[in-house]
C-alpha cells in the first residue's frame, strides 16, 4: 500500500462517515454541515488523483455555492433549527437494503473488475493550464450549451420561485 | 495505485446517497443525498480520466460539467421545493402522494 | 281418393287454426249480425281488440260478464263468458271442419269398400341424400275402415264436447285440440310414408298431452300429461329408431316399398327393426311395460279419454303393427314377444281393473285390456280379427267413456263409491251403457262378441295346432285370453252394478247433445258386429263361442252372487288380500317409481348441485378472487414517490445481478 493509497483511504473514510452522517442525523442543519465535510474530503480526494483544478471547482461550486443554498432552503422552509424527528420516512428499512445491495453489487463488481488495474499519478495532469486548453479547445462547443442550461436553469429558478401571488397581484399600477 | 480505491469509495458513496435518497422525507435532505451521489460519480470520472491517461481530459472536463449542471439542479430543485412549500406547508415526499388510487384509503 | 284424404286431413287442421286464432273474432261478428240466440256474450269485450284477445275473456269470464250485462243475461242458466256456450264461433270451426270431414272418411270408406285396392299419391318428395322421403298419402281398406271410425268417433266427441265443456273457459283451445288430434290421427292412418307416419304420430302425442293436461290447474292434470308424454316419449324414441332402421335397411321410407322388400332383409334387421317399432307400439298402445300412462291420463276431460285413450290414439299402435305386418311377419320372434306384451298386459289390466275405485279408471285398464286383446290377434296372424276388434272396439269403449261422462256429469263425480242406482233417473244412459257394457263382455248379439269370438277362434286354432308362434307362447295367449274373458265379464257387470243398480238416487238426465251421440254410438255398437258376419275369417264357431261365453257367464255370474248378497257393499271387497295389489295395478307404477323415477331425480338432483355448487360456484368464486387480486395489486400505487424509486433501484440492482449471474 502506497503513501498516496493510505491517504485516499483516509479521506475515503471521512467522506464516507461525513455522508453517512449527512443521511443520519437529526438536524437538518447538521445535515448540510456534515455535507461539506463529505464534500471537502472528496476535493481531497481528486488533490490525491492528482486533479487540482477539479478539485478546487469542488471546494468553490459544492462547498461553496451549494451548500450555502441549501442552507437557505432549509431557512426558507422554516425547518427547525434543533433536533427534529420524522426527517426519515416510513420507507427506511427497504432503502437500507436496496443500498445495501446496491453497495455489495458495486463494490463486488468493481474489485473484482479493478484490482489489479494501476493508476500512475504524475502531477500535472489535472491542472487548470492541461483543462483550460482542453475545454476551450476541444469541449468548447458542450461549454457553450452549458452555459445556455445554466441560463435556462436561472430564468426557470426564478420563474418558479415566484409566488403565485405576486403573479396575480400584478395590477396597472405596478405595469 | 490501485484504481480500486477510489472505485470501491466511490461505489460506498453511491448507496450511501441511494440511502439517504430512498430513506429521507425532507426534500431537502434527499437533494443533499443526491448531491452525495453526484459526487461518488464524479470520483470516478476523475480516477478513470487518471487511469486511461486521456489526452482530451474528457472525464475531468466532464467532472466539471457535472459539477455545473448539479449547482444548475439544485437551484431549480430548491425553487421546485420552495414552491411545493408554498402551496402544501410541507416538504415530505412521502405526502406527496395526490397520483396514488384515489379510494385506497376508503377500502 | 287420395285427394279426398287429404282433404279430410285438411279440414280439422284448418279448423283448429282459424278456431284458435279466428274464434272470438267470428263470435262477435255473428253476434253483431244477430245470431246470438242462445249465446250470451263475448260480445262484452270491446270489439276493438285483437282476435287473440281470448285469454282476456279466459281470465276474467265473471266480471266481464257482471260488468256489462248483455241481454241475454236475461235467460237463466247461462254460464257469462267464455264456454262452449259462449263462443259460438269455436265450436262452429271445431263442429264444421269434423262434420265434413267424417263425410269424407265415409265417402272414401265407401269407396274403399266398392272398389277395393291401393290408391297412393305422392305430393312431392323431399330428397335427403339417404332414401327419400314421400310427402303422400295412400288409401286401402284397412285405412278407410279406420278413416271411418276416427271421423266417426272425432265427430261424435266434438258434438258432446260442445254440451259437456260448457262452463269451460278454454273451451276453444280445447276443441282446437280435439280437431288438431283428428287431423293428425287421419295423417297416420292416410300417410304412404313411415316419417309421415311418423309426424302424425308425434302430433298425435303432442295433442294427448295438451288434453290430458287440460286442467293444469289442479296437480293431478298437469302431473298425468307429463307423465303421459314421458311414458310414449320413451316408446317413440324406439320407434323413430326401428323407422330408421328399416327406412335404410330397405332403402325407401315408403311402406309399400318397405314392406315389399321386408322379407328379403337380413334377418338381424328385421328382427332389431320390429322390436324397436313395438316400443313405440307398447307406448302409444299401452301395451305392459309402458302402460302406465293411460289410467292417470284419464284427469284430462271425459271426452278426451273416449277420443284418444280409447278409441283411436291408443288404437293407433296396433294400427301400425297391422300396417307393417310383412315386417312382423319375417320376423317371427317379435311376433311373440308381442303375444307375451299382450297375455301380460291383458292379464293384468284386467285384475287392475276388477278393484278400481274410479269409473274412469276401470275403463282405462279395460282399455289396456283389450288393446291386448287386439294385439294377441296380431301375435298370432289374425290381422283382419284384431281390425275388426279394433273397430269395434273403438265404438264400444268410445260409447262407454261419452256415457261415463253423462254419469259423472250428473253425479258430480268420479267415483263409483258416489254413483248407483241412476238406472231411472238416467234412462238412455242406463240403455247406452248397458249396450256398451254388454259389448265389452262380448255378449251376443252385440259388436264385442264377434269381433272379441274371431280373435279368440284363431288364438285357439293357433294353440291348437300350431302357427308362427312358439308353442309354450300361443298357449300363454291362449290361456291369458280365456282368463281375461272371464275378468272382463266380472269387472263390466261389477261396475254397471255399482253405477246403476242398487238404492236409486236422484239425477238428471243429460242434455241433447250429449245424449245423441251417446245414442248414436249405442246404435253402432249393436249393429257392427253383423259386419263381420260378410267375411268367413270373421264369422263366428260354435265351439269358440260357446267357450267364450261360457267364461262370460261365469264371470258375470261371480260378481252378481257376490254383490246380491249386500248391495251396498262393493263386490271388489269380496277379493280379500288380493285387492290391494289389483287396485295398485300390480305397484308397477311404485316400482318405476323406486327403480327409474327415483334414480333419474337423484342424478337430476346430483346435477343441479354441481351446477349451482361447482359451476355457479366457480363463476361466483372468481369475484371475490378478482377482487383480492386487484386490491394487491393496488397495494404498491400508493402515491409515495419514495416507494416507486424504492422498486426503481431494486429492480436496477436485481437486473444487474441477474445479468451477473447468468455471464
Amino acid at each position: 500500500m502506497t503513501a498516496a493509497e493510505i491517504v485516499f483511504t483516509a479521506l475515503g473514510v471521512v467522506a464516507l462517515g461525513a455522508g453517512v452522517c449527512t443521511v443520519t442525523t437529526k438536524q437538518l442543519v447538521h445535515a448540510a454541515l456534515w455535507l461539506v465535510v463529505s464534500f471537502g474530503a472528496v476535493a481531497g480526494m481528486y488533490l490525491v488523483l492528482t486533479a487540482e483544478f477539479v478539485a478546487w471547482v469542488q471546494v468553490l461550486i459544492y462547498v461553496g455555492a451549494i451548500v450555502v443554498l441549501l442552507l437557505f432552503g432549509i431557512m426558507l422552509t422554516r425547518a427547525p433549527v434543533g433536533p427534529s424527528e420524522g426527517l426519515n420516512s416510513r420507507n427506511r428499512f427497504a432503502a437500507l437494503l436496496v443500498a445495501g445491495s446496491t453497495a455489495v453489487v458495486l463494490v463486488t463488481l468493481l474489485w473484482r473488475g479493478f484490482r489489479d488495474a494501476r493508476i500512475e499519478l504524475e502531477p500535472g495532469g489535472g491542472s487548470g493550464d492541461a483543462l483550460g486548453a482542453a475545454i476551450f479547445r476541444q469541449w468548447v462547443l458542450p461549454f457553450e450549451v452549458l452555459s445556455v442550461l445554466l441560463l435556462a436553469a436561472l430564468v426557470g429558478a426564478i420563474v418558479l420561485s415566484k409566488s403565485r401571488a405576486d403573479r396575480g397581484s400584478r395590477t396597472p399600477k405596478e405595469g | 495505485m490501485s484504481v480500486a480505491y477510489p472505485a470501491v469509495f466511490a461505489a460506498l458513496l453511491f448507496s450511501v446517497g441511494v440511502y439517504g435518497v430512498l430513506a429521507r422525507r425532507n426534500a431537502i435532505l434527499v437533494l443533499m443525498s443526491a448531491e452525495l451521489m453526484l459526487n461518488a460519480v464524479n470520483i470516478n470520472l476523475v480516477a478513470f480520466d487518471m487511469w486511461l491517461r486521456d489526452v482530451l481530459h474528457g472525464g475531468q472536463v466532464l467532472a466539471l460539467f457535472t459539477i455545473v449542471i448539479a449547482a444548475a439542479e439544485i437551484g431549480l430543485g430548491l425553487a421546485i421545493v420552495l414552491l411545493l412549500f408554498r402551496d402544501r406547508g410541507n416538504i415530505d415526499v412521502d405526502r406527496q402522494d395526490v397520483l396514488r388510487e384515489s379510494d385506497l384509503e376508503a377500502r | 281418393m287420395t285427394v279426398l284424404a287429404a282433404q279430410a286431413i285438411a279440414l280439422p287442421f284448418l279448423g283448429a287454426l282459424f278456431g284458435l286464432l279466428l274464434g272470438p273474432w267470428t263470435t262477435r261478428r255473428l253476434a253483431e249480425v244477430g245470431l246470438r240466440a242462445s249465446v250470451p256474450p263475448v260480445a262484452s269485450v270491446p270489439p276493438t281488440e285483437a282476435p287473440g284477445s281470448e285469454a282476456h275473456v279466459e281470465a276474467e269470464p265473471d266480471v266481464t260478464g257482471e260488468a256489462v250485462p248483455p241481454e241475454g243475461r236475461a235467460a237463466p242458466g247461462f254460464a257469462p263468458g267464455g264456454g262452449a256456450r259462449g263462443a259460438l264461433g269455436p265450436v262452429l270451426y271445431a263442429v264444421l271442419p269434423t262434420v265434413l270431414t267424417a263425410g269424407l272418411t265415409i265417402v272414401i270408406g265407401l269407396g274403399a269398400w266398392l272398389d277395393p285396392g291401393v290408391r297412393t299419391a305422392a305430393l312431392t318428395t323431399i330428397p335427403t341424400g339417404g332414401p327419400d322421403i314421400t310427402v303422400g298419402l295412400s288409401v286401402d281398406g284397412l285405412a278407410a275402415l279406420l278413416g271411418v271410425l276416427v271421423g266417426l268417433v272425432a265427430l261424435a266427441v266434438q258434438v258432446y264436447s260442445v254440451a259437456y265443456m260448457r262452463d269451460e273457459p278454454r273451451y276453444s283451445s280445447y276443441a282446437a285440440f280435439v280437431s288438431l288430434f283428428t287431423a293428425a290421427m287421419l295423417l297416420v292412418v292416410y300417410a304412404s310414408d313411415l316419417l309421415v307416419l311418423y309426424v302424425g304420430w308425434e302430433v298425435m302425442g303432442i295433442c294427448s298431452y295438451f288434453l290430458v293436461g287440460h286442467h293444469w290447474e289442479e296437480r293431478t292434470g298437469s302431473r298425468a300429461a307429463v307423465k303421459a308424454f314421458l311414458v310414449t316419449r320413451v316408446g317413440d324414441a324406439g320407434l323413430l329408431l326401428g323407422i330408421i332402421v328399416l327406412g335404410l335397411g330397405a332403402g325407401s321410407f315408403d311402406i309399400a316399398t318397405v314392406l315389399a322388400k321386408a322379407p328379403d332383409l337380413p334377418s338381424g334387421t328385421v328382427l332389431a327393426a320390429a322390436l324397436l317399432v313395438l316400443c313405440g307400439v307398447a307406448g302409444k298402445s299401452a301395451l305392459f311395460p309402458l302402460h302406465t300412462w293411460l289410467p292417470d291420463a284419464m284427469a284430462g276431460p271425459t271426452p278426451i279419454s273416449a277420443l284418444i285413450h280409447a278409441a283411436t290414439m291408443v288404437a293407433a299402435g296396433v294400427y301400425l303393427v297391422a300396417r307393417l305386418y310383412d315386417v312382423f311377419l319375417a320376423a317371427p320372434a317379435a311376433l311373440a314377444v308381442l303375444g307375451l306384451m299382450a297375455a301380460v298386459s291383458m292379464l293384468g289390466s284386467a285384475c287392475a281393473a276388477l278393484a278400481q275405485v274410479d269409473l274412469k279408471r276401470v275403463l282405462a285398464y279395460s282399455t289396456i285390456s283389450q288393446l291386448a286383446v287386439m294385439a294377441a290377434g296380431l301375435a298370432v296372424g289374425a290381422k283382419s280379427a284384431a281390425m275388426f276388434h279394433l273397430v269395434t272396439h273403438g265404438a264400444f269403449k268410445a260409447l262407454l267413456f261419452l256415457a261415463a261422462g253423462c254419469v259423472i256429469h250428473a253425479v258430480g263425480s268420479n267415483l263409483l263409491a258416489d254413483m248407483g242406482g241412476l238406472a231411472k233417473a238416467m234412462p238412455y244412459t242406463f240403455g247406452a251403457m248397458t249396450i256398451g257394457y254388454l259389448a265389452l263382455a262380448g255378449v251376443p248379439p252385440t259388436s264385442g262378441f264377434f269381433s272379441k269370438d274371431a280373435v279368440l277362434e284363431h288364438v285357439q286354432d293357433t294353440a291348437l295346432r300350431g302357427g308362427d308362434l312358439p308353442g309354450w307362447a300361443s298357449w300363454a295367449v291362449y290361456v291369458s285370453l280365456l282368463v281375461t274373458i272371464a275378468l272382463t265379464a266380472a269387472y263390466s257387470t261389477r261396475a254397471w252394478l255399482l253405477t246403476f243398480l242398487g238404492p236409486a238416487r236422484e239425477a238428471h238426465e243429460a242434455p241433447g247433445l250429449m245424449r245423441w251421440p251417446v245414442l248414436l254410438l249405442a246404435g253402432v255398437t249393436l249393429v257392427l258386429g253383423f259386419a263381420g258376419l260378410g267375411s268367413a275369417e270373421l264369422r263366428p264357431h260354435v265351439a269358440p263361442a260357446a267357450m267364450s261365453l261360457l267364461f262370460t257367464v261365469a264371470g258375470a255370474a261371480a260378481v252378481y252372487y257376490a254383490w246380491r248378497d249386500d248391495p251396498a257393499k262393493d263386490p271388489a271387497l269380496r277379493l280379500g288380500v288380493l285387492r290391494r295389489p289389483f287396485e295398485r295395478a300390480f305397484y308397477v307404477d311404485e316400482l318405476y317409481d323406486r327403480t327409474i323415477v327415483g334414480p333419474v331425480r337423484l342424478l337430476a338432483r346430483a346435477v343441479k348441485g354441481i351446477d349451482t355448487h361447482a359451476v355457479d360456484g366457480a363463476v361466483e368464486a372468481s369475484v371475490p378472487v378478482t377482487r383480492f387480486a386487484g386490491r394487491l395489486a393496488r397495494l404498491p400505487q400508493n402515491g409515495n414517490p419514495q416507494t416507486y424509486l424504492t422498486g426503481l433501484l431494486a429492480g436496477a440492482v436485481f437486473l444487474v445481478l441477474a445479468v451477473v449471474a447468468l455471464t
